[in-house]
């Protein structure tokens, strides 16, 4: 019975399937299932045979994110219930991604926090518009790890800077490790204000968060 | 034919890419779109426009939904036929339906250096060593502001752009990089300098400006505020919508079509609402995602399709058409950057777009480079020969000649075909060398390109900008860094 369950979840997660995976989500919580388990020997069982799929090629992007979002759908439903019990789903780590202050651009941003909650990061997306103190506030509310500042304007590219310069200021950049992104955005500029990460894509960057959360 | 630039008119090819059937359903659905999904304006004073015109305006989320026969009625009022205007006169371009203009692209943020071959972060330099081969270059009608000045202030970073290309060229400059009310007032200012007077700029509009959508469905606030200063004073103003499958748009074309018309139609419209008769373009430049990494591609059939069907779109609406072509996602100059290049180029050239985006990139618009500048000048020239089919005449028939060679001769010798052997296209670039010529250094399109790009920026002089209206754009633009 709960072989099946599990097994039910999984393929919920291969489907992209949002509305089945919390309906699986509610139906452990229903028969008293341990909600770590539901994770771990459901959901993420699912979530790791689509990133295999996509890393050899027979899965695409869509499908990647329809996953992490169904994953999403089903973690939230859980979470109450995690609460309950006193447990926590082992995070990797904590990221604060926003888009900076002055650009309204946030398709790349949002992909790359879809594939790091799915990759077993907790996220929290501020959204756009977002000015280096508030993102700064944020992190530190949270015990954030790392930042993720996205830009798609070379003129609010330099907002990425500022926020560096800040932490800087304030002694944070040891705690808080920051990880950039966005098409203006090239090595150079990486190098130019010393950033601890980038990536040009969103695949790149779940790579890049997990090496900036090892190297500590 | 206009002083040193060579534009495609009186095109003997056709391509039929949508029926007028297809048309109308696309152009219907997307005005259902706006009227029930509606799109974002996120400027106060588009939200009052449109409220004052009859739209269903949410100032909360910043959506407005308008009745079709709003939208309809408000592009009606948009010119057809109007100039782009150049510093020379000579170099006007009309915007008539019947000329395909080529433009350099924009806006990159690294350049692979000119002597160096080193890529770097971009540079004001950049902007004017390009604005001065483009000068000098037929191909390239108008300029688009081809690299950010990086070195430059961001608050006056696009008004910076724009002074230097003025200095550099007298072609038209159609700028993409102001998109805020503060960058655009004063641009304006400058472009009066040129014409003597704002007054002068609805005639003689030097400047045209370009503001990206903010796909799907949106607009950005400080874009949308530039644009309605511009009509104002009659600078021709276009939304460019890069509507992508997958990810800002949906993954059939079709729908893709639909999502990014909404936008363009109903930015066009709110200008049209407040500015009746101000000239407008179609701007776009839609593409397929990358299916692996999500990645804007430049290139591939989906575009090719797009370059083609959107110019179908701007005509069933009677606004000309700024559309992107090249911009190849090539990292270099190579298989793919041809490829895409030139099937982009063809299928946007074949409907008769008015203006092409265009030449110098690699790596999906982000790369500047002065060999494949010239490269993608050599594309465009090819098309430009092809487009004009064959002629089938009794001079062209060459029957006199053919009887005069008869079998087994040969037609070197003719004066026929001395009379016509220029006509026969003479490519700057291509290698039809013997192979032991070829051999001896191994050099090819790429070597060629490069050596006339920097011939023409050791040794081309444009026609300079009176040096007093220099130092008037220059107090402009230190007054807007204060």
């Amino acid at each position: 019975m709960s072989e099946e369950l599990l097994q039910k979840m999984a393929q919920s997660i291969i489907d992209g399937d949002s509305d089945v995976s919390v309906q699986l989500a509610q139906e452990a919580i229903a028969i008293g299932m341990d909600p770590l388990k539901a994770i771990t020997d459901g959901f993420v069982v699912g979530v790791n045979k689509v990133g295999d799929a996509f890393a050899a090629g027979d899965a695409f992007l869509p499908e990647l994110v329809m996953a992490g979002e169904a994953m999403k759908a089903a973690v939230a439903t859980l979470e109450p219930e995690l609460l309950k019990k006193g447990s926590e789903r082992k995070t990797l780590g904590k990221v604060v991604m926003a888009t900076v202050e002055g650009d309204i651009h946030e398709i790349g941003k949002s992909l790359v926090s879809t594939m790091l909650g799915a990759s077993g990061f907790t996220v929290v997306d501020m959204g756009v518009d977002n000015p280096s103190d508030k993102i700064i506030e944020k992190a530190l509310e949270i015990d954030a790890d790392i930042i993720g500042l996205s830009a798609l304007l070379t003129t609010t590219m330099i907002r990425q800077k500022e926020v560096i310069e800040k932490l800087d200021a304030r002694g944070l950049r040891k705690k808080i490790k920051v990880m950039v992104g966005g098409a203006p955005v090239t090595r150079e500029w990486v190098q130019k204000i010393e950033a601890d990460g980038y990536s040009e894509d969103a695949i790149g960057a779940v790579a890049v968060a997990k090496q900036l959360m090892g190297a500590e | 034919m206009t002083k040193n630039i060579k534009s495609i008119t009186n095109p003997k090819l056709k391509l039929e890419i949508l029926t007028p059937a297809e048309v109308k359903k696309i152009h219907n659905a997307t005005l259902h779109i706006i009227e029930n999904v509606g799109v974002r304006f996120p400027s106060k004073r588009a939200l009052e426009i449109w409220a004052a015109n009859g739209a269903d305006v949410n100032y909360d989320k910043k959506v407005v939904k308008v009745k079709p026969h709003i939208i309809e009625e408000a592009i009606k009022k948009a010119p057809p036929v109007y100039p782009l205007a150049a510093r020379d006169p000579q170099q006007d371009l009309p915007l008539d339906g019947n000329h395909v203009y080529a433009g350099t692209d924009g806006c990159g943020v690294e350049v692979i250096d000119i002597q160096t071959g080193v890529r770097r972060m971009s540079k004001l330099d950049d902007v004017r060593d390009i604005a001065r081969i483009a000068d000098a270059t037929e191909e390239v009608a108008f300029h688009w502001v081809p690299v950010s000045a990086q070195d430059k202030p961001a608050e006056t970073r696009g008004l910076h752009e724009i002074k230097t290309i003025w200095e550099n060229s007298t072609k038209h400059v159609q700028t993409e990089s102001i998109y805020n009310e503060r960058e655009a007032k004063a641009a304006i200012e400058m472009a009066a300098l040129i014409v003597g007077g704002k007054e002068n700029l609805r005639k003689r509009p030097v400047l045209s400006l370009m503001q990206c959508t903010a796909p799907p469905l949106g607009h950005d606030g400080g874009s949308i505020d530039a644009a309605l200063l511009a009509a104002e004073v009659g600078l021709p103003t276009g939304f460019m919508t890069m509507a992508a499958c997958l990810t800002t748009g949906p993954a059939t074309l079709a729908g893709n079509l639909a999502v990014g018309n909404a936008e363009v139609l109903a930015g066009t419209a709110l200008l049209q609402l407040a500015f009746p008769g101000a000239p407008v373009f179609y701007a776009a430049a839609q593409t397929a995602s990358d299916l692996r990494n999500g990645a804007y591609t430049g290139g591939g059939p989906e575009d090719f399709l797009f370059g083609a069907a959107t110019n179908v779109l701007s005509d069933y609406y009677n606004i000309p058409l700024s559309m992107g072509s090249f911009a190849t996602g090539a990292k270099e100059p190579n298989w793919q950057a041809g490829i895409e290049n030139s099937l982009s180029t063809f299928m946007a050239s074949i409907v008769m777009s008015d203006m092409l985006l265009g030449l110098g990139f690699l790596h999906g618009s982000r790369i500047w480079s002065f060999a494949e500048m010239m490269m993608d000048a050599e594309i465009f020239s090819i098309i430009h020969k092809t487009m004009q089919g064959i002629v089938v005449d009794d001079e062209n028939l060459a029957l006199d000649t053919i009887a005069n060679v008869g079998p087994g001769g040969n037609f070197l010798a003719q004066r026929h075909t001395k009379n016509h052997m220029r006509e026969i296209f003479l490519p700057q670039f291509m290698d039809r060398r013997p192979y032991n010529v070829w051999e001896e250094k191994k050099d090819d399109a790429r070597d060629w390109a490069l050596a006339k790009a920097r011939r023409i920026l050791a040794e081309h002089q444009p026609d300079p900008l009176d040096p007093k209206i220099s130092a008037e754009m220059a107090k402009i633009i230190a007054a807007n860094e204060k």
